[in-house]
């Protein structure tokens, strides 16, 4: 038992840096099937960021150093994140109640950071994408805490260890309505954190229209890997999350566990390319009201279960 | 023997000893300079010197308070009208007393040369005077344990705030803003006055203890806490009852601004805390009731910062919001007194009083670090800033470590307290028996927009500010504000940084204020929490933890990135344009722009004002586009009824000539009949006519 945690531990933090540009591979590899395509090698993303990694750089006049700030902290919070989620349903290496709060928290601050780097560009497009991105979140973590707050009602925990623990398939038994609508909600979630379809198109070629490719504009080279690596890590942080849930089974043996748990975020991964495939991106003025509906389906989640005796 | 015993009992009375003492220094700090010349800097300098030792006579004192059993008490054989000189030092008087006395001492530092003598002559030394006379009464007000004493401590506190939000006085908006000011503190007082006559009624004394149980109504009680939530949350200022706020902020000198918001709110606060601390046995709503008020002003509160183009005016709507959170907490506090569950008042209070220390720190930072701007750049617009991060680093770093910290974010104090209340919110899920207290844990939400909102908020504010380019030229190049005013910033920042990496600490202070806050209040029965309950919450010390390796990790990673892309300044380029050939400064996405789409969201409650041209020719001449956001509920709502009000009552206006003999005159004629009507006329009738 204890040698397993200890599996858990260190296996943790190696998944966590090498798995996520896999998701970005699946996820292009999903959308040019749909498209009738070979698309890029599945290990695409990696060579990409070994590119960039070795590259030289390209620094604006007007920058500060916020503008490399910017993506180092970003990329140290949403690792430190990672390393609080139960990644495969198990114990996270760091757990204590209220560490969900910090999950969040930390994120937050990665965004916060990334959109001043993007102001510190001065560049209409970029600020665009920053107030996008702030604004879209203003209206996605109340839907995140009130996911959470459901699971916890369940499952009586104030940790994600604990929310994502062993009692998830007795929840899906016992307060099954409550359970679909907060793996919507936290679906939709993952897809606004992340900027994906149908929030924000990563692949236009617009930058009146992006969200968070037009943030980074500017950044090139080696902060412009570290960039996409930690965007990849967030990817892969909040699939687990949808994984945690849909995956109800806990199994005991580690290398199955491990095994099963990167099979299901790749499916999560093919999903988003799915959703990605079968639907435009939304008009800007309609994303806070599908913001507003993944809000109001954890809500009702939450208040499912408030007459009910956990 | 008998001397030892003196100098022991001596040794116990320190804790309230010494702040009367640096209560009196600091009171008088401002006045040797009043007799001195407009042009002398002594005045200042011995000002600053003697709020300082004040206000460290002030700080130990509180924290030997802690180390005594009982809280020292002590009553001057001196009675005031009415009542008594009784003060008193315990668990919440010590907590409030740590913020109260640091922020307005470093702030005094800041006004060596935010507000010198030199560059002021003809304020100056009003400003030095009143600044002391505020701080004192902060303290006072603390310690008073009677209720006139009170009363006398906090209109001392509400005049000279007046009389430090007209510092300007030949300014026209300082004087509007300080008239508003002026009579929502006096509608508070009156609140006030009219809760200690009830609690007087009751008891038979002015004294602020609990009430005995026996003697207090249940109706007695509703009315009380209800007058108490008008006359406190007058000060603190929560939504709807913010009037005052936002106008008196942006007017006042900086560091006066920085006190009132992190300071003197706080006594609304204190206020609240201590009146909750008094009733026995609060009823379920009243927790549900401050709870939801302090979600209405936390998300009320941030989402009319977010609107705002004025740099002030927005921090004063985050005080709001703020006050908000830390009364959310006490909401918290009350439902585990009325459900009795120590866990819930723990946490909740503690994250209160945890939040006043934070916000009072962060929020004097980003007001002094603002005032350092606009000592610059002259104009309190951020939609007429940008790239001052260039020319004032400095001032920016720490304006950002404020607003890191005003946001809850990791790895800084904001977030801890943040965290206490969140836990405590969510154990209110536990219940199993479907009760409604379940439904508190709706706050969490709530809790987690007012984060997202404040974080997009503080991108826009540093973003505009200290980012891009500078939107027009200014008259004279900004440079980085002088070490006088940096000090007292970095020493803010320190504390801010030092809670956020060793929130344990604080804790003693807030189980003691926890354990008197519900000892006082279960004093009839019900179980108090004990001492050290906030001590072993798991999370602070993952928090000191998981900080340490952010701050690392975080450093370690930006001096990578710096070093494997540095750029020599002669190499850099333009930023990428996207096409674009001829970008210009105005061109950067404004304040305005940035708040848009939240704008847009909140419209329904903020109504905003636009001012936009009509083109109706073909070729139309150059035109202005203006839009606003004001203070819904005061220009809407209290301002229309009360100019009706005033309308209809012209035809007072004899009463009101504008001499001021005649106004005693009115006092003296109030004070007669008032001294009459206590005449048992009945009973000297009676004894006039003959039997």
């Amino acid at each position: 038992m204890m040698s397993d945690r200890a599996v858990d531990a260190a296996v943790q933090p190696l998944l966590l840096l090498l798995l996520p540009p896999l998701l970005l591979g699946v996820i292009v590899k999903t959308k040019a099937a749909f498209a009738g395509r070979v698309g890029a090698p599945l290990l695409q993303p990696y060579h990409d960021l070994w590119k960039l990694l070795r590259k030289g750089a390209v620094l604006s006049r007007t920058t500060t150093s916020v503008f490399l700030a910017g993506p180092a902290i970003t990329w140290v919070a949403v690792v430190l994140a990672g390393l609080l989620v139960p990644l495969a349903g198990g114990a996270a290496p760091i757990r204590f109640d209220g560490d969900l709060i910090l999950f969040a928290y930390l994120l937050a601050l990665g965004r916060f950071f990334t959109a001043l780097a993007a102001l510190d560009t001065g560049s209409s497009f970029e600020g665009m994408g920053a107030a996008r991105e702030m604004t879209f979140a203003c209206l996605a973590e109340p839907a995140l805490f009130l996911g959470l707050l459901a699971l916890a009602r369940t499952s009586g925990g104030e940790s994600l260890s604990d929310l994502f623990g062993a009692p998830i398939a007795a929840s899906w038994s016992s307060a099954t309505p409550t359970m679909v609508l907060v793996l919507f909600g936290l679906f939709i979630v993952l897809l606004v954190e992340n900027s994906r379809i149908p929030f924000d198109d990563p692949n236009t070629h617009l930058e009146l229209t992006m969200v968070h490719e037009v943030m980074v504009l500017d950044h090139g080279g080696p902060a412009l890997g570290v960039v996409l690596h930690g965007a990849a890590v967030k990817l892969l942080v909040l699939s687990s999350l949808v994984v945690g849930l849909v995956v109800p089974v806990r199994v005991d043996a580690a290398p199955l566990r491990w095994a099963l748990f990167v099979a299901a975020t790749l499916a999560v991964a093919v999903a988003v390319g799915v959703v990605e495939s079968t639907m435009a991106r939304l008009r800007l003025l309609y994303v806070p009201n599908l913001l507003m509906g993944a809000c109001l389906l954890t809500g009702f989640g939450f208040l499912l279960l408030l007459g009910t005796h956990p | 023997m008998a001397a030892s015993d003196t100098a022991a009992s001596l040794f116990a009375l320190l804790p309230v000893w010494l702040p009367l003492l640096g209560a009196l220094l600091i009171g008088a700090s401002g006045l040797p300079g009043v007799f001195l010349s407009s042009r002398s800097r002594a005045g200042e300098r011995l000002a600053v010197v003697l709020h300082g030792v004040g206000a460290l006579a002030v700080l130990v004192g509180a924290v030997a308070s802690l180390f005594v059993a009982s809280s020292p008490r002590f009553e001057l054989a001196w009675s005031l009208p009415f009542g008594s000189f009784r003060i008193e030092v315990d668990g919440l008087s010590a907590a409030f007393l740590v913020p109260l006395v640091v922020v307005p001492a470093l702030g005094a530092v800041y006004g060596l040369r935010y507000w010198s003598q030199r560059e002021h002559p003809e304020t100056g030394r009003k400003l030095r005077a009143f600044y002391g006379v505020l701080a004192a009464s902060l303290v006072l007000l603390t310690i008073a344990r009677d209720g006139v004493l009170f009363l006398f401590a906090w209109e001392g506190m509400a005049l000279s705030a007046f009389f430090l939000i007209t510092t300007d006085h030949d300014d026209p908006e300082a004087r509007a803003a300080g008239r508003v000011y002026f009579i929502a503190t006096h509608v508070g007082t009156l609140a006030l006055f009219a809760l200690l006559s009830i609690v007087f009624a009751q008891t038979g004394s002015f004294g602020l203890d609990a009430l005995p149980e026996a003697s207090a109504s249940a109706g007695a009680c509703a009315a009380i806490f209800a007058l108490g939530l008008l006359g406190f949350g007058l000060k603190a200022g929560l939504m709807p009852l913010h009037v005052w706020l936002p106008g008196a902020h942006a007017v006042a000198p900086s560091h006066v601004s920085a006190v009132l918001s992190a300071v003197v709110l706080k006594t609304g606060v204190y206020g609240l805390a201590r009146l909750t601390c008094m009733l026995p046995h609060p009823p379920l709503y009243w927790g549900g009731l401050v709870l939801a008020l302090g979600a209405i002003s936390g998300v009320a509160g941030v989402v009319f910062a977010i609107a705002q183009h004025d740099l002030k005016r927005l921090l004063a709507y985050h005080s709001i919001e703020n006050v908000g959170i830390i009364v959310m907490g006490l909401g918290l506090a009350l439902l585990g007194r009325s459900q009795g569950r120590a866990d819930w008042i723990a946490l909740g209070l503690g994250g209160a009083i945890l939040h006043v220390w934070n916000h009072s720190f962060f929020k004097a930072l980003l007001f002094l670090s603002a005032g350092s701007v606009i000592h610059r750049v002259h104009t309190r617009e951020i939609d007429r800033m940008g790239g001052l991060a260039r020319s004032m680093p400095v001032t920016a770093a720490l304006f950002l470590c404020g607003a890191v910290a005003i946001c809850g974010l990791p790895p800084l104090n904001g977030f801890v307290s943040e965290l206490l209340i969140y836990l405590g919110l969510w154990k209110t899920l536990a219940p199993a028996d479907g009760s409604p207290v379940a439904a508190a844990a709706l706050a969490v939400p709530a809790l987690a927009m007012i984060g997202a909102l404040a974080a997009a908020c503080f991108v826009k504010a540093f973003g505009a500010v200290f980012l891009g380019v500078a939107r027009r030229p200014h008259e004279r190049e900004p440079v980085e504000a002088p070490r006088t005013m940096l000090v007292p910033m970095a020493a803010l920042a320190l504390l801010c940084a030092a809670i956020g990496l060793l929130p344990a600490l604080a804790v003693p202070f807030l189980d003691r204020a926890a354990a008197t806050w519900s000892a006082a209040a279960t004093a009839g029965g019900g179980a108090p929490v004990p001492l050290r309950t906030l001590a072993p919450v798991g999370p602070l010390g993952w928090i000191t933890v998981l900080s340490a390796a952010l701050w690392v990790g975080a450093a370690a990673a930006v001096l990578l990135l710096r070093r494997r892309m540095r750029v020599e300044d002669d190499q850099r380029v333009p930023t990428w344009d996207c096409g674009y050939a001829a970008p210009t400064a105005r061109m950067q996405y404004s304040s305005s722009s940035f708040a848009e789409m939240l704008v847009a969201i909140f419209r329904w409650a903020l109504r905003p004002r636009e001012h936009a041209p009509r083109l109706r020719e073909l070729f139309p001449k150059s035109a202005h586009h203006r839009s606003h956001v004001d203070d819904v509920v005061l220009d809407r709502w209290f301002l229309p009824v009360l100019r009706w009000i005033a309308r209809k009552l012209l035809w007072l206006r004899f009463l009101q000539p504008g001499r001021i003999q005649l106004y005693i005159l009115y006092v003296l004629i109030a004070v007669l009949a008032l001294a009459l009507s206590t005449v048992p006329v009945g009973e000297l009738l009676k004894g006039l006519v003959p039997r």
